[in-house]
């Protein structure tokens, strides 16, 4: 599944999709980011509250195929822009981590 | 046998805006050489932790890394407080970080153990009041 697939089949909002036909191969929840760096494997969905703009340069190096930002969090339009520019997808939902990595699992099986 | 390909960075203390940029950097040009997406990971992700360790502890720094036919070297060189007690820093959770680095996300004590648990080796030289130098090696 690619990451504009799972944006249409989880209804999430995007807020940069640079990479839109990235695959996604699992994913990864947690707000720590050396913790995320540490345990989240490359081309996962990594869930998350953070939206500062250390976010964008963690999910470049870890190698996520996005993010994807729980309860309502939405970026600033300086971090938009970095992860535009760095080719980083941002997605975001009104529903809590929980919910959205119990519906995800769903669709990774 | 050709020459190691050096890379050097200035590490600016306290900017965690700018923070990670060394980084990927690197990264954008390990990408370049065609190195193994792993290998590139697992260089990105540790010299990323100490360049973060060095915004956050040290006042900032000096970030080199050396590309040769058979590993990458990461040199991490500060002139900071130095490292108290290395066993206790290399502890899953210690953190040392204050709550305002925390709030960032950062601070979560796994900056060293993971810088090791990526390279395949890692050396620390510190002197309490002078500073800390690290070499990792990642080996292809």
């Amino acid at each position: 599944m690619t990451v504009k697939e799972l944006c249409e089949k989880m209804e999430l909002s995007v807020l940069t999709l640079p990479d839109g036909d990235r695959e996604i191969r699992g994913a990864y929840c947690c707000d720590l980011l050396s913790w995320v760096m540490g345990r989240a494997k490359a081309d996962d969905v990594w869930i998350t509250i953070m939206s500062n703009s250390n976010i964008v340069a963690v999910a470049s190096l870890a190698d996520t195929a996005c993010i994807l930002l729980a309860e309502g969090v939405e970026l600033d339009d300086n971090v938009k822009a970095v992860a535009e520019a760095k080719g980083i997808n941002v997605l975001t939902s009104e529903k809590t981590a929980y919910e959205l990595a119990s519906q995800l699992s769903s669709f990774l099986k | 046998m050709s020459e190691p390909l050096k890379f050097k960075f200035d590490v600016q203390g306290g900017n965690f805006t700018s923070a990670g940029q060394a980084s990927v950097m690197v990264k954008k040009n390990l990408r370049q050489l065609g190195l193994s997406p792993e290998i590139i990971r697992r260089v990105s992700i540790a010299m990323y932790e100490g360049e973060i360790n060095m915004v956050i502890h040290a006042g900032g720094g000096v970030a080199e890394v050396v590309v040769y036919e058979d590993k990458v070297e990461i040199i991490l060189d500060d002139n900071g407080p130095g490292i108290p007690n290395i066993e206790l820093a290399m502890k899953e959770g210690f953190s040392t970080a204050p709550d305002n680095i925390r709030s960032l996300g950062f601070g979560a004590g796994m900056g060293l153990p993971n810088m090791k648990r990526y390279t395949d080796s890692m050396n620390i030289e510190t002197q309490l009041g002078k500073g800390t130098k690290i070499t990792m090696t990642v080996n292809f």
